[in-house]
C-alpha cells in the first residue's frame, strides 16, 4: 500500500504532472524488468541489489534527460522527483519479487499493469487536488487549446491548501478511506491494481 | 545561505517528510512504535549526512572535471547503497551493541528517497562541502522530528475509535496532513526574519 509514495504526493499538484510521472514510472518499470529478466543468469547472487539499482538508475537518467529535452516545462515542475524514481520502492520491489522467476512476456504485462494502475491513481489524486486547489485542469497544450481547463466558480476562490503539502496528505488519506469504504460495500468488485499503487 | 539558515530550512521550513514527501514510506510503515522510530531515525540521519558529503566530493572531484554530470543519479544512488552496506558492516563488526538497535533498519535505508533526495538537493543548490554536510545532518534531524511526531500521534490513535474505512493508513495520512498544516507556520518569511 505505501509503495512508491514520494512522487505520488509531491508532484500531483497538476493533472499533467501526475500523468507525466506515471508515464516515466511505467517506462522505467517495464524496461527495467525486461533488462533484469534478460540479465538474470549473468548477475551474481551477491551483487543482485546493486546491479538492479544500477540498471534502474540508468533508465531513470534516460527518462530524465529525455524529459529535459522534449518537455522542459514538465521536467522543471517534476524537479528532483524524476531522478528519485531510481529508489522508488515500487520499482525495486517489483524487480526483486518478480523478474527473478518469471518469463519475459509475462513480466512485461505485469509491470505494464502496475505502471498503468499507478498512473491512474496519480491522475485521480492530482485531479482532485488541482480542481479543488486551483480550480483548473492542466493537460497537454494541443493546437489552439492552451492545455488548461478553467472551472468557473472554483478558479475564483480555490481552496489553496489542496495544492500545498498538507492537502496532498489529506486527499490521499480521504481517497484511500473512500476506496476502503467502497470495497467494504462491494466485496468482490474492487480494482486490485489501484489498490497496490496508491 | 548561512549555516543557521540551512539548519532552519531543512528541519522546519522544508521538512523532508512533511513538505517534500521524502522518506515517506518508512514513516508510514514504521511509525507505529516509538523505539523503532528512534532507531530508524538515527540510522537515516547518519547515512544522510555521510551521503550528502560523499556525493559532494564525488560530484566536484570526479563528475565535474570529467564533464559527466548527467551520471549524477546513477552515481548518487550507488554511493548511498554503498554507504549503507559499508556502515551496516562496520556497525556489526565493531559495535555489536549498537547493531541491536539500528541493525535491522539499514536494509530499509537503501531505498529511502530521503537519502538520494538530500544528495540531489545539495548538488542542485550549489552548496559547498560544509553546507552539504550540515544540510545532510539537519535534513536527517527533520526526518527524526517528523517521525517522532507521527509515531506519537499514531500511538495515541491506537486507543481511539476510528471509523472502519479510515483505520490504518488513511487516518495516518490525514493526521500527517494536519501535522503538515502546522508546519506551514514555518515559511520563508519566518526564515528571513530570523536569519536575514
Amino acid at each position: 500500500m505505501a509503495l512508491g509514495l514520494c512522487p505520488a504526493l509531491a508532484v500531483t499538484t497538476r493533472v499533467v504532472n501526475g500523468l507525466g510521472i506515471g508515464a516515466a514510472l511505467t517506462f522505467v518499470l517495464v524496461s527495467s524488468n525486461v533488462i533484469i529478466a534478460l540479465l538474470r543468469d549473468v548477475i551474481p547472487e551477491r551483487g543482485r541489489l546493486t546491479s538492479y539499482i544500477a540498471v534502474i538508475a540508468s533508465l531513470v537518467t534516460v527518462v530524465d534527460l529525455t524529459m529535459q529535452a522534449y518537455t522542459p516545462r514538465l521536467s522543471e515542475q517534476l524537479g528532483i522527483y524524476v531522478p528519485l524514481l531510481a529508489v522508488n520502492c515500487l520499482i525495486l520491489g517489483r524487480s526483486q519479487a518478480f523478474a527473478r522467476r518469471s518469463e519475459g512476456g509475462h513480466t512485461v504485462l505485469d509491470s505494464l499493469g502496475i505502471g498503468l494502475g499507478f498512473t491512474v491513481s496519480l491522475t485521480v489524486i492530482s485531479l482532485v487536488r488541482e480542481v479543488l486547489g486551483a480550480g483548473s485542469i492542466t493537460l497537454f497544450p494541443m493546437g489552439n487549446f492552451s492545455g488548461i481547463v478553467k472551472i468557473p466558480v472554483l478558479s475564483d476562490s480555490p481552496a489553496r491548501i489542496m495544492v500545498l503539502a498538507a492537502g496532498a496528505f489529506l486527499v490521499t488519506g480521504y481517497l484511500k478511506a473512500l476506496f476502503n469504504w467502497t470495497r467494504m460495500h462491494q466485496p468482490r468488485s474492487a480494482q486490485p491494481s489501484q489498490e497496490r499503487a496508491v | 545561505m548561512s549555516y543557521a539558515g540551512i539548519i532552519l530550512t531543512f528541519v522546519f521550513v522544508n521538512n523532508f517528510v512533511l513538505t517534500r514527501f521524502l522518506g515517506l514510506c518508512p514513516v508510514i510503515s514504521n511509525s507505529d512504535r516509538l523505539d523503532h522510530a528512534l532507531g530508524l531515525g538515527a540510522a537515516v540521519t547518519f547515512i544522510m549526512s555521510l551521503a550528502s558529503l560523499g556525493s559532494w566530493l564525488l560530484f566536484h572531484i570526479v563528475l565535474q572535471p570529467l564533464g559527466i554530470e548527467f551520471l549524477q543519479t546513477v552515481t548518487f544512488v550507488l554511493i548511498s547503497a554503498g554507504l549503507v552496506q559499508l556502515t551496516s558492516h562496520l556497525v556489526s563488526r565493531f559495535v555489536p551493541v549498537l547493531e541491536r538497535f539500528v541493525g535491522s533498519y539499514f536494509s530499509l535505508i537503501t531505498t529511502n528517497c530521503a537519502v538520494l533526495g538530500i544528495t540531489l538537493i545539495a548538488v542542485r543548490s550549489d552548496y559547498n562541502a560544509g553546507e552539504s554536510l550540515v544540510a545532510g545532518i539537519s535534513a536527517g534531524a527533520g526526518f527524526v522530528l517528523a517521525l517522532l511526531l507521527v509515531s506519537t500521534l499514531r500511538e495515541k490513535l491506537d486507543h481511539e475509535w476510528v471509523p472502519e474505512p479510515f483505520r490504518g493508513t488513511p487516518i495516518a495520512f490525514i493526521s500527517m496532513g494536519l501535522m503538515a498544516m502546522a508546519f506551514m507556520a514555518f515559511d520563508r518569511a519566518l526564515l528571513v526574519n530570523l536569519v536575514g
